[in-house]
């Protein structure tokens, strides 16, 4: 379900960076220029295109907030923004922080029942022991 | 360690986890079809889960509430998709607002959960997909992200004891 709502500048933001990080050969340049600045010409180098369509892909990163380009005399170099990077692997983080700690719980459970011997038993009413000495 | 492999695929929204128990498929599946198991695992200790709802049958609907320390609730669903006892379990899941129906403008994910015998124990595949970008962005935003900290930091109390 779409709702309007939601479709604020931050969805066009984040709508700009998937789209960005979707083409193999961004994803590449955005590999290159995050050890260094390159310039727009050196990429075109490196890969089996036109100078206009490495151009493209550059345009397209630097949309998405990804890259930064700057001239310099002659040259457009391009640098990558980790910052962006950082934004969209965050929520994938906590994801994994939350089902990380669930399969901790998880795996205490199971020990319990291993600590009673036999199979699994009733469920203990929960204690609360959150106020521990140290606080 | 418990969990075997994370794999967080950034273009595909996609967080893949792989964790062996050692115990049988049977008892691992319980800690998911028995709502007094699942709750004991599902919220972090400071916010424990209660489990209102609970019908693992497709187009079934679970619902629950956490509750913080300052005794505010946090409520949340499922909507299950397919499920395969004692084996594979798909489901929707989402936030409720105040009034507990689920909530259009929280992020939801997709789960997909299966069960194998591994090694004489149990290995769980959880795959979890964001629906949009959009609510990607938006778990961040909601500021998920304290919660999720003290999740963890439970988690370590909890191992430490």
């Amino acid at each position: 379900m779409v709702v309007d709502g939601i479709a604020d500048e931050t969805g066009d933001i984040v709508d700009r960076l998937f789209h960005a990080l979707a083409d193999g050969t961004r994803r590449d340049i955005l590999r290159r220029c995050v050890r260094g600045e390159l310039s727009v010409s050196r990429l075109a180098a490196a890969y089996p295109m036109s100078f206009a369509a490495v151009h493209k892909h550059v345009a397209v990163l630097e949309r998405a907030g990804l890259v930064t380009k700057e001239r310099r005399g002659r040259e457009q170099l391009v640098r990558t923004d980790p910052d962006a990077v950082g934004r969209a692997r965050r929520a994938l983080d906590e994801l994994e922080s939350a089902w990380r700690a669930r399969v901790d719980r998880m795996s205490g459970l199971l020990a319990e029942d291993d600590d009673g011997g036999g199979g699994p038993r009733a469920p203990d009413l929960r204690e609360n022991t959150t106020k521990g000495p140290d606080g | 360690m418990t969990v075997t492999s994370v794999d967080k695929d950034v273009e595909n929204l996609t967080l893949t986890l792989v964790a062996d128990f050692g115990a049988p498929v049977e008892r691992v599946w319980q800690l998911w079809a028995d709502p007094r198991r699942l709750e004991r695992w599902w919220g972090p200790p400071t916010y424990p889960a209660t489990f209102e709802e609970h019908d693992l049958t497709p187009g079934g609907g679970v619902k629950y509430y956490m509750t913080g320390p300052d005794g505010e609730k946090f409520g949340g669903w499922w909507r299950v998709s397919s499920v395969t006892p004692p084996r594979a379990l798909e489901f929707t899941d989402g936030f409720s607002d105040q009034d507990g129906k689920p909530d259009p403008e929280m992020p939801t994910t997709e789960v997909r959960m299966t069960l194998t015998e591994h090694e004489g124990g149990t290995r769980m595949e959880l795959r979890s997909v964001f629906d949009t970008r959009e609510q990607m962005e938006q778990l961040t935003k909601m500021g998920m992200e304290e919660g999720l900290t003290l999740a963890v930091g439970q988690m370590d109390a909890l191992l430490a004891e």
